[in-house]
């Protein structure tokens, strides 16, 4: 979706601020929300694709003011809400007000260090092969999902040259839906500073995005 | 609150007292929510919060770049294969199951975003700091790399090719910085103390020796 998450090349934000000796959580609410979200995606049943749609699928307006673990906190309700596992009158009281769901299991102190060392590699088997090589010319695919996309705006339209090719990975566009993993191949797109931004544009400058072959299409 | 108590204070977010202390609230009632339904164990979280904020960090990256720097052998592993060669020194797993090492030279410089999230590579660099998270750098990493390394207090020369990796799938970028001169037979541990959080990212170089004890 064409949201206020898609930043790439927007104007007006400000300089970068670092914050010197900076803490990994400024406050405890973040540590637990953090921890929240992460510990709530095997029972909730959610997938990060899913999680990121949550996260950004929301009014610019309240994505541009929360901050980052208060919009981590505003999507982890949403799919939760949305599962039946809590009731937003649940959420506004503080007070449980309906049975849990059944068949539901916490991830027990002792899974989580296996959990989060194994991650969740999103590499498939190839059914078919790439449909592109290395050093070809491709055009990313102007489309504006209205659901979840990786595909950010800055590069749609635009002409770049495949880079690498990582293998198949799960597509979020179909993953984030529940509409499953659709696995397509994965490639290193790299622009040209000026392709991008005008003939005026850093000459030095080349950048990358990752993009799955339905993105691209063949330049000439 | 007088105006003296704002002086100098950057917040990294911009919301008062009062609402930080309403998600507090929120917070901490939707953990006693989930708990008594049994969906989460307070001790798991527990764990989780122990391993970001102890275990999982910027020194595991500082260990890979340190031994790349003194190890040839590691250095081409890591090139071909950085999953695996980071694997070997038992750093793994959630957003850096797909690793690739991007490697500075006086050519090139690389830098790594994610405008549309936060997407870093959590084994080698724990958690993202705040400002890349944040919109200034989401939007300008990709159309003004220069001006945002001005920000970070770093100049590179007009010539330097300038490569802006946007993390937009599941692959995970490190930067592999420079190994600075005047560092002829330094040990790995050595090598270690001039390699920063920022250079790994590529908002940053590593120190140089003149600049450690």
């Amino acid at each position: 979706m064409d949201g206020a998450h898609d930043m790439g090349g927007a104007k007006g934000f400000g300089p970068v601020v670092a914050e010197p000796n900076e803490p990994v959580f400024h406050e405890d609410w973040e540590r637990r929300a953090f921890a929240l979200t992460v510990a709530m995606a095997r029972p909730g049943g959610w997938n990060i694709d899913m999680s990121r749609f949550a996260r950004e699928n929301r009014p610019p307006e309240d994505y541009l003011s929360k901050s980052y673990f208060q919009i981590w906190l505003a999507g982890l309700e949403t799919l939760m809400i949305e599962r039946g596992l809590v009731t937003r009158e649940e959420i506004e009281s503080g007070k449980v007000l309906s049975p849990p769901k059944p068949g539901i299991k916490a991830i027990a102190p002792t899974e989580v260090t296996p959990a989060i060392r194994r991650g969740g590699p999103t590499e498939r088997e190839a059914k078919a092969p790439a449909m592109f090589a290395i050093g070809e010319a491709v055009r990313m695919k102007d489309i504006h999902p209205v659901t979840h996309t990786r595909l950010p705006q800055y590069v749609r339209g635009h002409l770049g040259t495949i880079e690498h090719n990582h293998g198949c990975h799960v597509f979020p566009d179909t993953n984030s839906l529940g509409k499953g993993e659709d696995p397509q191949w994965l490639y290193t797109v790299r622009f040209d500073g000026p392709e991008l931004w005008g003939k005026d544009a850093d000459p030095t400058l080349s950048v990358s995005v990752d993009a799955w072959e339905s993105y691209l299409e063949r330049a000439s | 609150m007088s105006d003296h108590d704002h002086h100098g204070h950057h917040h990294h977010h911009d919301h008062d007292h009062s609402e930080l202390s309403e998600t507090e609230l929120r917070v901490r009632a939707l953990e006693s929510i989930l708990t008594e339904k049994g969906y989460v164990d307070p001790a798991a979280l527990d764990v989780l919060i122990d391993l970001y904020e102890k275990k999982i960090g910027p020194r595991n990256g500082v260990r890979v770049v340190a031994k790349a720097w003194s190890d040839p052998a590691y250095h081409a592993r890591l090139m071909k294969d950085a999953t695996a060669a980071i694997a070997e020194l038992d750093y793994s797993g959630r957003q850096g199951e797909h690793m690739v090492v991007v490697e500075n030279t006086p050519d090139q410089h690389n830098m790594v975003v994610c405008t549309l999230c936060s997407c870093y590579p959590h084994p080698v660099l724990g958690l993202p700091p705040v400002w890349y998270k944040s919109a200034p750098y989401r939007s300008r990493a990709v159309s003004d790399p220069r001006g945002v390394l001005k920000d970070f207090g770093v100049t590179l020369p007009d010539t330097t090719k300038i490569r802006v990796w946007d993390s937009t799938a599941e692959i995970r970028y490190l930067v592999l910085p420079m190994r600075p001169a005047g560092t002829e037979g330094w040990s790995e541990e050595q090598l270690a103390e001039l390699v920063t959080r920022d250079s790994m990212i590529g908002t940053g170089l590593p120190k140089q020796p003149d600049e450690i004890d």
